[in-house]
């Protein structure tokens, strides 16, 4: 188990990178604690997986340092590091039984046959599979054989961090949710230091105790699921958090009060007035429609049954804003007002979210 | 899986059937035909029933032909496959070179039969071979027209040239489809270089690795123009293989009956082979389904 | 226009694939088949589109048996998970080639791909190669082309599985208005019981290659027929409770109550109930609400929600709670359910009861 220290670090894939564009991954500076489980959230190209092999050894960054326990690994290969991955498509020894996948790390390390044995029956015990040690892992089902790669990952008792890149991508909807829920049981009892890459909100949050949200090769937020919940840092991390996302509003702002398009706001907190380009960010979830009355003037557009709840798309002087009605809630008849509940309303000056007066940094 | 049902694709496949019946069934009958007759020319034939086979069967002439066939396959199949899977392995994966080399290993594949033996005849000649006069000046013996050995490895040299880039290209087929998290999860596992290859690189390629050794023993089992071309079956009858065996029983000798008899029985024990192959090939594909 | 299935199985070597099915699509609807990997999806659509001919049945098209009809014969077309497109032709080129393969004018053909261009937001890249769009925008040069056909018959097939969760948010949304204009039938795969509710339309639920049930899409959800119905279209999966009904009480595992709602007037003996992961609280709604004494096993947090996994007896139990939540692990939790939220099903599955609350929804 390790801390995982990114100092100054950088990556582009071009030999001489001019401009900051050419930059894959942008500078980082980070401290990710033992045996916390992060997980790096972004949609495709926004720099996780590069960031990924350059902690797993694959990559060479092409600037700063990594660090395991404040020992600097970024030029040691993979094999010195101690990491464990378990990939998008599951990766096993199809010729070899079960047993002997999940001794496979050890056999390698030279352990004595006795402890690899114990080891390897603790190991099934804990991914259950101990019924089909001696099967051949060629011809298993797609979760079985990811449950084996996340199996050799753990049989070493030394190793400094579980890496995952994309791991259930193949699995089930109702295999995902056991699956998810047996890697949670196994951080929770054993600790690992664990990180998971993936571009589903639903797995990052649930996952992890951290959420870094990428974008661009930037890390723009890391935080607590709830943290980027309530309080996205960048219009980014609400739009990419929450389904639907963030509705984003051009406003003006002057201290408690925003205008969008001649309506009122009321904003739950004193923002001054913010320089730049401003907006508020609102959630669906804290938006109510009502007929008539105070708020901003809408048409509802479309409703969307979703079973549990009804997701309310609607048009706000060309922008959308989207609600959500709780299971049962009835939409009112000719609703075309929208209130915001302020304890939602965050603000944003070009895309950063602004503290309101007296917020704690 | 089939597919929907539409009675006129047949008549699409009757040329093909009558091409095949000419080229295939009809001679094959003709062959049947000799075999079970005897002819002293003028085209009388007599019935000899199995005779034919029933000499044959006990003909040492063909027996060590047969022993000297099985040698030549066995040995060129030891060289070719390790080698072949050795030179794919050492291939780079992708990029200016990797197009090179793939270039370069097909070129000995496109050149015809007779020429490769004509080069090695020329090659391996003392007098005006580069190969030939350069060991003869280094002071080794090498005369392939009278020295057993010198025959044997030419022959065996020659082959291993013109169809190592076939295995080696099969295998580097098999090698490119595995995904790179395998190389990755290796690494990760501290697997040496030989596990590597054991566990991961040749069970991926044990499907193209089978259709690798099927095509040459089959193709090595038939070889008859390179020898031919570079030592007649020489010297006395050191490489005398079965097809070239058959054509001097058939056209030198003008054995009808004997060589027809002969023919059959090579056939047979091809077909034999292969239904072996195909047997163990698709074995392989159930033990995926398991 | 519409497509019949009349008795349509499918065997391959004795296997049953598809088992006996009677549908009819009408035109200009959405219908999805929902159901888990090898349930029968993508077999049915071959089915449907005639790439494969059917072991036993008839299908026709307006009326007409086309059951041995080539596909190409058929105007059908096809969408798949991977995004199949011409790699050396332009966007344009790709859209454009099924209007020329039927001969279409010059004109013609120009004004179809502009506008399908202009519906899938790919104006700006008709001149490029497949290969140097993103992922989406393959997908959607993809559905372009499906679309310019103008097939009475349009398959998708997981058309948005490959795709980054945002980006299939986003195309889900557009999807089903996109093509009502289109006045085809549509049939779209997906194993995801929130994708099927959001396209809307009709929903078929597919299991071990029967199909359940057919029907709207928010009735089947709220009025599943069977168990299995229950728990396909169920994510996470439906939570079940055994049930004994004796003279008037209803014993729900360890729990005894009056048997009102969906147990109200049943015959004795014993059932089995099954309500959804929203419906499992914390705090109990309502005087009749059944209350259960689990062990917490794992919590996961969503920012706005949290998923608890309750272990009762030996079933594991999930429910969706709103607000974040931070519980103790491992210990007793009480968690409530309002009977009026419990479906009943007899123990070979069937539906004797619904949930009371779905009628009125």
């Amino acid at each position: 188990m390790a801390k995982i220290t990114l100092d100054n670090l950088a990556h582009s894939y071009s030999d001489r990178p001019t401009s900051e564009d050419d930059y894959a991954l942008k500078e980082l500076n980070h401290d990710w604690a033992d045996g916390e489980a992060y997980a790096l959230l972004g949609a495709s190209g926004c720099g996780k997986s590069t960031l990924l092999n350059i902690i797993s050894g694959l990559l060479q960054p092409s600037q700063g340092r990594i660090l395991f326990d404040g020992h600097d690994v970024t030029h040691a290969p993979t094999a010195e590091r101690n990491i464990a991955q378990v990939f998008q498509f599951p990766v096993v020894y199809d010729t070899m039984t079960v047993r002997q996948n999940l001794a496979f790390p050890l056999r390698n390390r030279g352990a004595d046959p006795a402890y690899v044995a114990s080891r390897v029956q603790a190991i099934a015990a804990m991914i259950g599979m101990e019924g089909t040690l001696d099967r051949k892992a060629r011809g298993l089902t797609a979760d079985a054989k990811q449950k084996i790669s996340l199996g050799r990952g753990m049989v070493r008792e030394d190793v400094n961090a579980l890496l995952f890149d994309e791991p259930l991508t193949v699995i089930d909807p109702h295999m995902k949710w056991e699956l998810r829920t047996q890697l949670k049981t196994l951080h929770r009892d054993f600790g690992h230091t664990m990180i998971y890459v993936t571009h589903d909100q639903t797995e990052a949050l649930t996952f992890a105790d951290k959420v870094v949200v990428m974008y661009d090769g930037r890390v723009v937020q890391i935080g607590t699921p709830q943290q980027l919940f309530e309080r996205p840092a960048h219009t980014f991390v609400g739009y990419f958090i929450g389904s639907p996302g963030m509705n984003v509003l051009p406003a003006d702002i002057r201290g408690d009060t925003g205008t969008v398009g001649g309506s009122a706001v009321a904003l739950g907190g004193d923002y001054g007035t913010p320089a730049g380009n401003t907006e508020l960010g609102v959630r669906p979830e804290f938006v109510r429609l009502s007929a008539g009355g105070d708020g901003l003037p809408v048409t509802v557009t479309r409703v969307e049954d979703v079973g549990r709840h009804k997701i309310v798309r609607a048009d706000a002087h060309g922008t959308r804003i989207d609600a959500i009605l709780p299971e049962g809630a009835p939409l009112p008849a000719n609703a075309d007002r929208a209130t915001f509940d302020p304890r939602g309303v965050n603000v944003y000056a070009d895309k950063w979210r602004v503290a309101p007066v007296g917020e704690a940094a | 899986m089939n597919k929907t049902v539409n009675q006129k694709a047949w008549f699409l496949v009757l040329p093909v059937l009558v091409l095949v019946a000419f080229s295939a069934i009809i001679p094959l009958m003709t062959v049947v035909n000799y075999s079970v007759q005897d002819s002293f020319g003028n085209n009388e034939f007599f019935w000899a029933g199995l005779e034919w086979f029933d000499e044959m069967l006990h003909s040492e002439r063909m027996w060590n032909a047969l022993g000297r066939q099985i040698a030549f396959s066995a040995i060129i199949l030891a060289i070719e496959i390790p080698l072949g899977i050795f030179v794919a392995l050492n291939m780079p994966k992708s990029g200016v070179w990797a197009s090179f080399c793939l270039v370069l290993m097909s070129l000995p594949l496109l050149i015809p039969w007779n020429v490769v033996g004509t080069i090695w005849q020329i090659f391996g000649r003392v007098d005006i071979g580069l190969l030939g006069y350069t060991l003869d000046a280094v002071g080794i013996e090498y005369n392939y027209t009278q020295d057993f050995f010198a025959a044997w490895a030419t022959v065996i040299v020659m082959d291993v040239w013109h169809w190592t880039s076939l295995v080696a290209l099969l295998a580097y087929a098999g090698l490119q489809s595995i995904p790179d998290a395998y190389y990755q999860a290796a690494k990760i596992d501290q697997a040496s270089r030989w596990a590597v290859f054991r566990y991961i690189e040749l069970p991926k390629m044990a499907g193209v690795l089978m259709i690798a050794i099927l095509l040459r023993f089959m193709d090595s089992f038939m070889i008859y123009t390179e020898p031919f071309v570079v030592t007649g079956g020489g010297p006395g009858n050191s490489t005398t293989f079965l097809s070239i065996d058959l054509v001097k029983m058939a056209l030198g000798q003008f054995d009808l009956g004997p060589a027809a008899a002969f023919s059959i029985m090579y056939y047979l024990v091809i077909l034999l082979v292969s239904w072996v192959f195909y047997t163990v090939m698709t074995n392989l594909d159930k033990r995926d389904g398991v | 226009m519409a497509l019949t299935l009349d008795g349509v199985s499918k065997s391959v070597n004795g296997q049953v694939h598809v088992h006996p099915i009677d549908l009819t699509l009408e035109a200009g609807t959405m219908n999805v088949l929902l159901g888990p990997t090898l349930s029968g999806k993508t077999s049915l659509m071959r089915l449907m589109a005639g790439l494969d001919a059917p072991t036993k049945g008839r299908i026709l098209w307006n009326g007409e048996d086309v059951t041995g009809q080539r596909v190409q014969d058929r105007g059908v077309a096809m969408v798949y998970q991977q995004f199949i497109n011409y790699p050396s032709m332009t966007v344009y080129d790709n859209v454009a080639s099924p209007m020329r393969l039927l001969g279409k004018s010059k004109g013609e053909i120009d004004a179809a791909v502009r506008r399908a261009a202009d519906l899938m937001r790919l104006t700006p890249f008709l001149d490029r190669k497949p290969l140097e769009l993103s992922g989406g925008q393959q997908q959607r040069c993809a559905l372009a082309r499906a679309l310019v056909k103008d097939a009475g018959l349009v398959l998708l097939d997981e058309p948005l599985a490959n795709l980054d969760y945002k980006l299939r948010e986003e195309l889900r949304a557009e999807i089903p208005n996109i093509f009502r204009e289109a006045g085809s039938v549509f049939v779209y795969a997906t194993t995801e019981p929130e994708e099927a509710l959001l396209l809307g339309g009709n929903v078929a639920t597919l299991w071990e290659g029967r199909v359940t049930q057919f029907g709207r899409t928010p009735d089947v959800y709220r009025q599943p027929v069977d168990a299995t119905t229950a728990r396909v279209f169920s994510d996470p999966p439906m939570n079940f409770v055994d049930v004994t009904v004796r003279g008037g009480t209803a014993r729900f595992g360890d729990v005894e109550a009056p048997a009102t709602a969906a147990t109200a007037g049943l015959a004795d003996g014993t059932y089995l109930a099954g309500f959804r992961p929203n419906h499992l609280t914390l705090e109990a709604a309502g005087p009749d609400a059944l209350t259960f004494t689990g062990t917490l096993a794992v919590t996961e947090i969503t920012g706005s929600e949290t998923f608890v996994h309750v272990d009762y007896g030996d079933r594991r139990w999930v429910g969706l709670i709103h607000g974040v939540r931070n519980l103790p692990l491992g210990r007793p939790i009480p968690v409530h359910l309002d009977p009026a939220h419990a479906y009943v099903f007899a123990e070979g599955g069937a539906l004797v009861a619904a949930a009371p609350y779905a009628a009125a929804a």
